[in-house]
């Protein structure tokens, strides 16, 4: 990780607005996504990368707009692969530094599975999940971190099912970096993820980016998020005791392992695309 | 969180119109980024209300780069101004936007930020051990009042819309 040491003239050298493009985002006014999506162009700007060295890559929903409103490089993917995509890309480009944006329907549900498999194969990309507990492009949908009993029209009554605990699932499945945000703290925001950024393996950050269409009900939760009370810990039976009995709001880093990334045996012999096609020909 | 928590520290001069230029700079980025939204959601009267407001705070900048003279601001506040914790005084809350809102909203929005940033001077002044920098902090402290006033005085041009505002005929609704 030693590329990503900053330096005074990197420091001087990047503003957050050097990360953003040209493209308005659509989110709704309100929407804790827009205080994600500063949250990236400072944290990228307070590492020093510059744009052309930092890949964003994104599956679908509201989250996944993310790498558009960026001009580092990017890719809106297929729903739920977005950590496959990223996987293939730092094992191949491990130069990059490469994070993925993901929502709670698009990273727990769809791509469920990916996630698992991520957090135990401890690639060393950054995983950022906006959690609003609802489906909000597709009209407010329940998705797996939605409460039992948030009643719609679609779901009467609630689903009655118990959310998932993504942070519980990341830490038994061996993620090496695990910490909650509020979207509505942007720097704060901002300095974990240079935090997950720079540690080693595959680092998940879950942000709790309120819905203000579906999920008005979240404005509240600026009055409900506290610092964590206590300080990181590498012990993941301390962390899973500390992480499976908080009340959902602690911010802060709640396990910082201290597992070696996963890294390819073998470096690719060539990046020219002619000759992998060359090597993976049947 | 407090707004003034995770404040840069103002140790000379030139930190201090650093972070005045760095707080007004900010002030722009965000009316600049309501305008935007607002213009995504059609609401063209809070268009130009936002962008107006950041036209206003991008004159505040530029008189700050002109009052320190040989200092170069631009590249100090770079060094400077950033807020650890919390966000700078005049970034109002994005949280706080509705694709519904009127200018009285925008209004409550800046008179929020301008009392921070008085708010923020003025503990300057209080705490300031290097008289030219409390001298300096003080007369930003008669600007920020000023446009406290001025955001009062636009609040009776605009006064609080009925309950009714956030109505719309057509509603984003959950799928049935």
């Amino acid at each position: 990780m030693e590329e990503l040491r900053l330096t005074a003239d990197t420091q001087l050298a990047c503003k957050p607005g050097d990360y953003r493009s040209d493209v308005k985002p659509v989110w709704c006014p309100g929407c804790g996504d827009y205080h994600v999506l500063m949250a990236f162009t400072r944290a990228f700007a307070q590492l020093g990368v510059p744009p052309e060295q930092i890949a964003v890559i994104s599956g679908i929903g509201c989250s996944s707009r993310i790498p558009a409103y960026t001009n580092c490089y990017g890719f809106h993917g297929v729903h739920g692969r977005s950590l496959a995509l990223a996987a293939g890309l730092k094992v191949t480009r491990p130069d990059l530094t490469v994070v993925v944006a993901s929502g709670d329907g698009d990273g727990y549900s769809i791509g469920g599975n990916h996630f698992l498999h991520a957090c135990r194969r401890n690639i060393d990309i950054t995983y950022v999940v906006m959690d609003n507990r609802v489906y909000g492009m597709t009209k407010g949908q329940p998705s797996p971190t939605t409460e039992p009993d948030f009643d719609t029209a679609i779901s009467p009554g609630g689903t009655g099912l118990s959310p998932f605990h993504p942070l519980v699932a990341a830490l038994a499945s061996g993620a090496n970096f695990i910490a909650r945000c509020f979207a509505g703290e942007p720097n704060e925001t901002a300095a974990m993820l240079v935090e997950a950024i720079r540690h080693p393996g595959f680092s998940f950050v879950e942000i709790l980016s309120p819905c203000v269409t579906y999920r008005p009900d979240q404005k509240q939760w600026k009055d409900l998020v506290h610092p964590a009370p206590v300080a990181p810990t590498n012990d993941p039976a301390k962390a899973a005791r500390r992480i499976m009995t908080d009340d959902g709001f602690n911010i802060g880093i709640l396990y910082r392992g201290e597992r070696r990334p996963y890294q390819p045996k073998f470096a690719p012999q060539s990046l020219d695309p002619s000759v992998l096609e060359q090597e993976f020909e049947i | 969180m407090s707004k003034s928590a995770g404040a840069p520290k103002v140790s000379t001069l030139a930190d201090l119109f650093g972070i005045a230029y760095q707080i007004e700079i900010d002030a722009v980025e965000r009316y600049k980024m309501l305008a935007e939204q607002m213009e995504t959601h059609n609401n063209p009267e809070m268009v130009n209300v936002f962008r107006d407001l950041a036209r206003a705070e991008g004159i505040h900048a530029e008189e700050i780069r002109r009052q320190a003279g040989p200092i170069d601001v631009v590249a100090h506040a770079l060094r400077v101004g950033r807020w650890s914790k919390g966000e700078s005084p005049e970034e109002v809350d994005l949280g706080a936007a509705h694709y519904m809102m009127t200018p009285w909203h925008a209004l409550q929005m800046a008179l929020v930020g301008e009392e921070r940033a008085l708010a923020f001077f003025t503990h300057i002044v209080d705490t300031a051990k290097d008289p030219k920098v409390k001298q300096m902090a003080a007369e930003f402290v008669e600007e920020e009042a000023e446009h406290v006033n001025l955001v009062h005085r636009l609040l009776r041009k605009y006064p609080a819309p009925s309950e009714s505002w956030p109505h719309d005929p057509d509603p984003p609704i959950a799928q049935e």
